[in-house]
């Protein structure tokens, strides 16, 4: 379990989280920024999973589980919620929902 | 009976909150006689605790009703003092108070202001008796205050006239002016002699201070300076003319009877501290003779009744600053007395005459009222005999007494007095011959009921005879040195006597014969101008408008955008442009939130590594 070092580990999560990250604010499209939210997500993940084989304990396996959970759950009420937008504006553009302003 | 001293304010003042709040739903004859009654009940026990206190040992009564407020060494008790001084200002105020609203209860009945008029006379008849049995100067003051205010009020009363709302303002602010300067006093004394009692004050003030030191000297001419305020002298003397918008009665009790002679009782009040005081008491007696001559020659050339009358009562008032300045207390006193009931007289008249000739004021547009109103005529005849101090009349008394007193102290005085009584004569009895006398005019549309004439009578009696009553002032104020040594004969008292008489002579001579004509004498070149300098009170109101009212206004123009208002109106617009900096923010847009979360993190990442 010692074959990558855990700065190449590190350094992969970070860029995934900078990608999400980066398609969260460019992307306009709701599923394509839920979809940068998952790679963001899934980014965190990886840097719990990496610690974890580097300290060899199981801590960082069970913050992965629970951010799993977390992204299930995300997911179902984002979807919920671009079903219900694309219902009512027909589009699924997120900068053209601001009609509160605010 | 005495012990009810504190009712003797307190009615009018329950009469005034009972008009105040329910007067709106009364009836006429109702509100008349709450107004009426309230004072009449005072007037009563005031009459019994009168006959009480001379009957009795004439010693000073004091009681404490209730505490107004107590700080650490201060303390302010409603506490009523009780003397031959305050009891004479209470005969004044309670009788003459009486009979004045009964008068007002026929005068104003067409009025649809009746509950308003009765509560504002309640209210002033309330604080001027708390103004004259205060047994401290902080209780005295707030009556000060109130009588200020019950005459803006009624000055006011005819508020649809704009030039009324004016008058009132004018008399509000000046006699403010005067009151300042009392403020200032009473500040001076408390924290010099650390008490407001005026009676320990008085004697801390004579065990502490030497006579003719700085300390006596200004609070003296602090206090004096709140008097000539509120009593309408020199050179505060410009607001008591334009008080006479008013309605009639008012004028007769406040501008004439009760409220303007606050100032001399103010002084005699506190005359232990004006004799710490030499110079100062000289200056009352200055301000006083002067007073007396400026209004009385002013008095001489006005055409509207209700002003002759207010000058002929600052020239009045003048005589009783003149008495305290130069020692005669209780003829100062004792002429505010007879004044309060001849001059209530005189304005009561005139409010007749002025009632049934359909508010007409001007004196030469009426004329031979003689048969017409013959109760008013004679009223009018005995208020003027005593005004113009006519032998064997009460004002004949009270003035012979001050002019022998001015002559002790300085013949300059006394001349001054003597010129005055001479104008006094003539300006009086001008009034009386032109109203009363000569072709008869037709304008009589009314005549006065018995709630009008009733008064007149009564006062009539007063004014003729007001002077044998006796009231034990000697217990009060120090004796006059040669109280003994008095000539009744020399030819000084007989100059006195007799020079009122030649003013109605001139009088005569000028306005009943016609052997000279007034009106040929005003048509020379060189009376005009003098005639037009008295007519308009010796400019003293064209020179306060240049000197004050005009500057204060272009300095009002010049900062109409006020200054201060800039810096508030800065916070203002620059929370403003904040807001809508920050509101421009609020896009809506959900890229442009999360953008500027990261932007945030990661400044706040940058800052933590940095640092």
């Amino acid at each position: 379990m010692n074959g990558i070092p855990m700065e190449l580990g590190l350094l992969l999560s970070a860029v995934l989280f900078v990608l999400g990250l980066i398609g969260v604010m460019v992307r306009r499209n709701l599923i394509m920024i839920l979809m940068s939210l998952e790679v963001m997500l899934n980014a965190t993940g990886l840097a719990f999973i990496v610690a974890g084989s580097r300290w060899g304990q199981a801590d960082g396996q069970i913050m992965f589980l629970l951010i799993l959970t977390l992204a299930a759950a995300e997911v179902g009420v984002g979807l919920g919620l671009a079903l219900q937008i694309f219902h009512r504006f027909h589009t699924l553009d997120a900068d053209s929902v601001n009609e509160m302003q605010g | 009976m005495i012990e009810l001293l504190w009712c003797v304010p307190l009615i009018p003042f329950v009469g005034f909150l009972a008009l105040t709040l329910i007067g709106g739903q009364l009836t006429k004859p109702l509100i008349s006689w709450v107004g009426t009654g309230s004072v009449g009940i005072s007037a009563f026990l005031a009459a019994l605790i009168g006959a009480e206190f001379l009957n009795g040992t004439i010693h000073p009564y004091h009681m404490i009703w209730g505490h107004w407020m107590e700080l650490d060494d201060l303390s302010v008790p409603f506490g009523f003092y009780l003397d031959a001084l305050s009891m004479t200002m209470l005969f004044v105020v309670t009788g003459v108070g009486f009979l004045i609203h009964v008068y007002s209860a026929g005068f104003m009945e067409s009025d649809p202001g009746y509950a308003r008029f009765f509560a504002y006379m309640n209210l002033f008849v309330s604080a001027m008796l708390v103004l004259v049995l205060a047994d401290n100067l902080v209780l005295l003051y707030l009556g000060w205050e109130g009588v200020g205010l019950g005459s803006y009020l009624l000055i006011g009363f005819w508020y649809e006239d704009p030039n009324n709302g004016y008058a009132a303002r004018k008399a509000f602010v000046m006699t403010r002016i005067g009151d300042t300067t009392m403020a200032l006093g009473l500040f001076l004394l408390f924290t010099q002699l650390h008490t407001f009692d005026i009676q320990s004050l008085m004697l801390r003030a004579e065990n502490q201070w030497t006579p003719g030191t700085l300390l006596p000297m200004v609070s003296a001419a602090l206090l004096l300076g709140g008097a000539v305020g509120k009593s309408a002298q020199l050179p505060l003397q410009t607001w008591l003319p334009d008080a006479m918008a008013g309605p009639t009665p008012v004028s007769a009790l406040i501008h004439a009877a009760t409220m303007v002679t606050a100032g001399v009782y103010l002084i005699a009040r506190t005359h232990p501290l004006f004799m710490l005081a030499p110079s100062v008491q000289f200056t009352v007696a200055v301000i006083g003779a002067l007073t007396l001559l400026i209004a009385g020659c002013s008095a001489l050339v006005q055409t509207d009744i209700k002003r002759i009358l207010a000058y002929s009562t600052i020239s009045q008032i003048g005589y009783m600053f003149l008495a305290l300045g130069v020692g005669a207390w209780s003829a100062a006193i004792f002429h505010l007395l007879t004044h309060a009931f001849f001059k209530a007289l005189l304005f009561l008249s005139a409010g007749a005459v002025i009632f049934c000739f359909h508010h007409e004021h001007t004196i030469f547009k009426m004329g031979g009222l003689r048969k017409a109103m013959p109760v008013t005529f004679w009223s009018f005849m005995i208020g003027s005999a005593a005004l113009s101090a006519l032998p064997f009349t009460s004002g004949f008394y009270s003035k012979h007494e001050i002019l022998l007193a001015a002559f002790e102290v300085s013949p300059v005085l006394w001349a001054a007095g003597c010129l005055g009584a001479l104008i006094t004569g003539i300006y009086s009895f001008r009034l009386v011959f032109v109203v009363f006398f000569g072709a008869q005019s037709h304008g009589v549309e009314k005549t006065i009921g018995w709630r009008m004439s009733a008064p007149l009578l009564l006062l009539s009696i007063l004014a003729l005879f007001g002077a044998l009553l006796q009231i034990p002032l000697g217990t009060v104020f120090p004796a006059l040195l040669d109280q003994e040594s008095e000539h009744p004969f020399n030819i000084i008292s007989v100059i006195t006597g007799v020079v009122p008489i030649l003013g109605l002579l001139v009088a005569i001579l000028f306005y009943l014969t016609g052997t000279f004509s007034a009106q040929r004498l005003a048509n020379y070149g060189w009376v005009r101008p003098i005639r037009q300098f008295f007519f308009s009170g010796w400019g003293m109101d064209a020179l306060y408008d240049c000197l004050l009212v005009r500057p204060f206004k272009t300095i009002t123009q010049l900062n109409k955008n006020d200054a201060v208002d800039g810096l508030c109106l800065a916070i203002v617009w620059l929370s403003r442009r904040l807001n809508h900096l920050v509101s421009a923010s609020q896009t809506g847009r959900v890229r442009w939130y999360a953008s500027s979360l990261v932007l945030g993190a990661v400044t706040m990442i940058a800052i933590g590594l940095l640092s």
